[in-house]
């Protein structure tokens, strides 16, 4: 071979070879994504189940119900319960009205979320996941559609595998059409939250609503079908970062869905057989029924991973299995890892395998009682009786505000330029940007007037006479009244420097007072 | 050519090309950027098609869509003025003295008036309205021309000293000092009765100033000082000051006067803008 630099690729003596090969050589190159295997989950039938069934039920009850509750709050305002009124910056959640600058409530429900996220999953693991994220609970119904058009598992895998017959077009036609009908339904209920729902629902189906709606309804009709039909799992293992963060959540005290190998191993498909030739059996049987139920796919028996939303259907299925060879339900249950550890220790002793004796009473074969149960002390301690314990205090602190919250508020804007005017006779004359919020679906009469300033007089622009008492306003419902304020002291009362005073604002009707402190500002040269 | 050259650590052809034995691999791009970069030719081809795009000997291409930037401009003014609903013809037809009485047309006028402010008026007025020496704070209530909505409007329309216009305000202050009329001695004199007017430090009055006042200055600032709107002669018995309010200062004004020039803004930014202006400048807090 000839080489245009024989210097390079010549060895010498000087010159080294290692034995290394690169990270990514390309041979060994994986594609970045594990193509795709298709899960067809069996239907479970258990506690958890009907658990899910039931916080589904609730779920999307309140996700369609809401926003055709009324709620009456006079005729200025609008009487629909929950409403996000973005054209006039309002947000309705039954008796509590939100204003823009009160946004801090709506931190303050996120802040809460947060701790609520990390008590719930440092108490009982990926709950969220497992029973009331919108993906788990939409795909869960897609599910149900498709096990009730194409049948159950084995059903399902045949169709999969035919020949497109009619019946198969037929059976498909129909799943997909019905998937759709949900996500456009789901999309229809999620503008509702946006305007007056019976309105807009006259308007939606007359075609007279605005582009945004139909956009809206468009968009969310394709991320619920897309997502709920056809990415399902994918988007959990893939997509979202949920799992992640939870996964950091937990700790040994935390619950997590638990194949207890401690009692199932060694797993024999054939236990009697095994059990009559004297070798260790456990109670697994491994007949596979937790992984056929598992809307992710996986095998529990792995052990806890990323994919697990412990949704529990491996509990049921499991459970089924045991009652129905008359053993001891919790093959696989709830367990922390800590109380999973120390059933390992007595299962395995000194030694690295499970030995079945160890944790069963040789003459019933029942689990001695040395074995830890998971209950729920085993999820009580420091951590999350913290959690629990800022959860509370943030609740309270919101409820608080919120129960002290005044309808009435005011800001005041001093004028940076000029800072003060001059006038004639020697006094002085400052500006104001005051506003008035009426943050209440009524008519209100408010007094303006200053406190702590002596000798000053107040006058609104080109608004007539000058008043050292106070100005009287008509408060619109649910609006704010931009005023501006020019503050006037005469020569013999000017302060000598800034002087900070009270503006004050009060509805004697209501029997509510609001001040805010600004200042009066004077020259300098008079100091 | 010559023979293909394959990188013997990663098994891959090189392009050739060689510098200082580095060779360069010829992977191929990616094919995520290659199909980018092919949407992109193509996507580009439709564009220029479709919208305004090759240089031409005069012009370019308009493209068959019809797009100008200069159409979008005309559209978004023409939607600006019609979400005015009518406001500024409103304000063209009514009487300055009554759009201030109307709430609801006094806030349109007094927007409009702020921003034409801003582009047409801060350069001597400053962006607060305050003045500097020798340009009127408009905040405060003193007026050379008169504070009334109707004085302010008149002054905006036709200017003071505008040599383009007929109407426009015109005095001149005699220059007692450099025209001889008055000796220093008898400058200084009146320049203290005047400061003592208003309690300026420095003010003294003498019966030989107040004589003085009396035969030069009271025809137009009148006998007490108050000055004279009708003629534009400044109050001279109070605190505001159009050039520093300081004995040394008045001095000087006496000896030889400055005198400020305005524009007449009334033919340059038609008759609505002028409105809207003295709307805004009469409620800066001074209108009378």
């Amino acid at each position: 071979m000839t080489t245009r630099n024989p210097g390079m690729t010549t060895h010498t003596p000087d010159t080294q070879t290692y034995d290394v090969e690169a990270v990514n050589a390309a041979g060994r190159r994986q594609p970045l994504y594990a193509p795709r295997k298709k899960i067809f989950p069996k239907r479970a039938s258990g506690r958890f189940r009907k658990f899910k069934w039931l916080v589904m039920l609730i779920t999307l009850t309140i996700y369609y119900v809401t926003p055709w509750l009324r709620w009456d709050r006079g005729p200025f305002a609008p009487d629909q319960a929950v409403l996000v009124d973005l054209a006039n910056r309002r947000f309705y959640f039954f008796f509590i009205e939100i204003w823009p600058q009160e946004f801090y409530y709506v931190a303050g429900m996120l802040v809460m979320a947060g701790i609520g996220l990390f008590l719930v999953t440092s108490t009982v693991g990926r709950a969220w996941c497992g029973y009331a994220c919108p993906q788990t609970v939409w795909v869960d119904l897609f599910l149900a559609v498709e096990r009730f058009i194409e049948g159950d598992r084995n059903a399902r895998i045949k169709l999969d595998a035919g020949k497109w017959t009619a019946d198969k077009l037929m059976k498909r036609t129909a799943k997909h059409a019905t998937w759709l009908v949900i996500g456009i339904l789901t999309g229809g209920a999620w503008i509702f939250y946006f305007a007056d729902a019976p309105t807009l629902l006259a308007d939606v189906v007359t075609l007279q609503a605005p582009l945004v709606a139909y956009a809206t309804i468009a968009l969310l009709t394709a991320t619920t079908y897309t997502f709920g039909g056809l990415l399902r799992e994918q988007v959990c293992t893939y997509m979202c970062p949920w799992p992640r963060i939870q996964g950091a959540m937990l700790d040994e005290h935390s619950l997590t869905v638990t194949y207890n190998d401690w009692r199932g191993e060694p797993r024999s498909r054939h236990a009697k057989r095994a059990a009559a030739e004297g070798k260790p059996v456990g109670d697994c049987v491994d007949c596979n029924a937790c992984v056929v139920v598992c809307p992710m796919g996986i095998d529990i028996r792995d052990g806890q991973q990323l994919e697990c939303i412990t949704c529990a259907l491996c509990i049921d299925a499991c459970d089924d299995v045991m009652t129905r060879l008359g053993k001891e339900q919790g093959l696989i249950s709830y367990a922390t890892l800590s109380d999973y550890n120390r059933n390992m220790a007595l299962a395995t002793g000194s030694g690295k395998v499970v030995q079945p004796s160890r944790v069963r009473n040789p003459v019933t074969g029942k689990l001695v009682d040395a074995i830890k149960r998971t209950n729920w002390r085993s999820v009580i301690h420091p951590r999350t009786i913290v959690y629990l314990v800022g959860w509370i205090a943030i609740g309270l602190a919101m409820v608080t505000a919120l129960a002290l919250r005044t309808p009435l508020s005011l800001n005041v804007l001093h004028d940076r330029n000029p800072l003060y005017v001059e006038l004639r006779d020697g006094s002085v004359r400052n500006g104001y940007d005051v506003k008035v919020l009426n943050m209440a679906p009524e008519m209100r009469e408010v007094e303006l007037r200053l406190d702590g300033l002596p000798g000053s007089t107040i006058s609104l622009v080109d608004g007539g006479s000058e008043t050292a008492g106070s100005l009287t306003f008509t408060l619109e419902p649910d609006k704010v009244l931009p005023v501006r304020l020019y503050v006037r002291v005469g020569p013999e009362s000017l302060p000598a420097s800034q002087m900070p005073f009270q503006i004050v604002v009060s509805d004697e009707a209501a029997g509510i007072t609001r001040s805010v402190e600004s200042t009066f500002e004077v020259p300098e040269k008079r100091k | 050519m010559s023979d293909k050259d394959v990188d013997q650590v990663t098994g891959v052809e090189t392009t050739g090309h060689e510098w200082d034995g580095i060779k360069e691999l010829n992977n191929p791009l990616p094919r995520w950027w290659l199909w980018t970069f092919y949407g992109s030719i193509i996507f580009s081809i439709g564009y220029t098609i479709a919208f305004p795009a090759w240089p031409m000997i005069s012009s370019a291409t308009t493209g068959v869509l019809g797009y100008s930037s200069r159409a979008d401009l005309h559209a978004d003014v023409a939607a600006a003025r019609a979400a005015q609903g009518g406001m500024l013809e409103a304000v063209t037809t009514t009487p300055v003295a009554d759009i201030v009485k109307d709430d609801g047309l006094a806030r349109f006028a007094r927007a409009g008036g702020e921003s034409l402010y801003k582009v047409y008026c801060s350069q001597c007025h400053g962006t607060g309205a305050t003045g500097s020496v020798g340009y009127p704070n408009l905040n405060d209530d003193e007026w050379i021309w008169g504070g009334t909505i109707d004085q302010v409007y008149a002054t905006i329309a036709h200017g003071a000293r505008s040599p383009t216009d007929q109407d426009t305000h015109f005095n001149d202050m005699p220059a007692f000092g450099t025209d001889g009329m008055l000796t220093a001695e008898d400058i200084d004199r009146v320049a203290k009765q005047v400061a003592s007017l208003s309690g300026m430090e420095g003010g003294e009055a003498t019966p030989e100033g107040e004589q003085l006042f009396a035969d030069n200055c009271a025809g137009c600032h009148a006998e007490d000082g108050a000055g004279m709107v009708d003629v534009g002669a400044p109050s001279l018995n109070d605190k505001v000051w159009l050039y520093e309010g300081t004995l040394a200062a008045l001095r000087e004004q006496i000896a030889l006067p400055r005198h400020g020039v305005m524009p007449a803004w009334g033919a340059r930014l038609g008759d609505a803008a002028v409105k809207q202006l003295a709307v805004y400048v009469h409620g800066l807090g001074g209108g009378q």
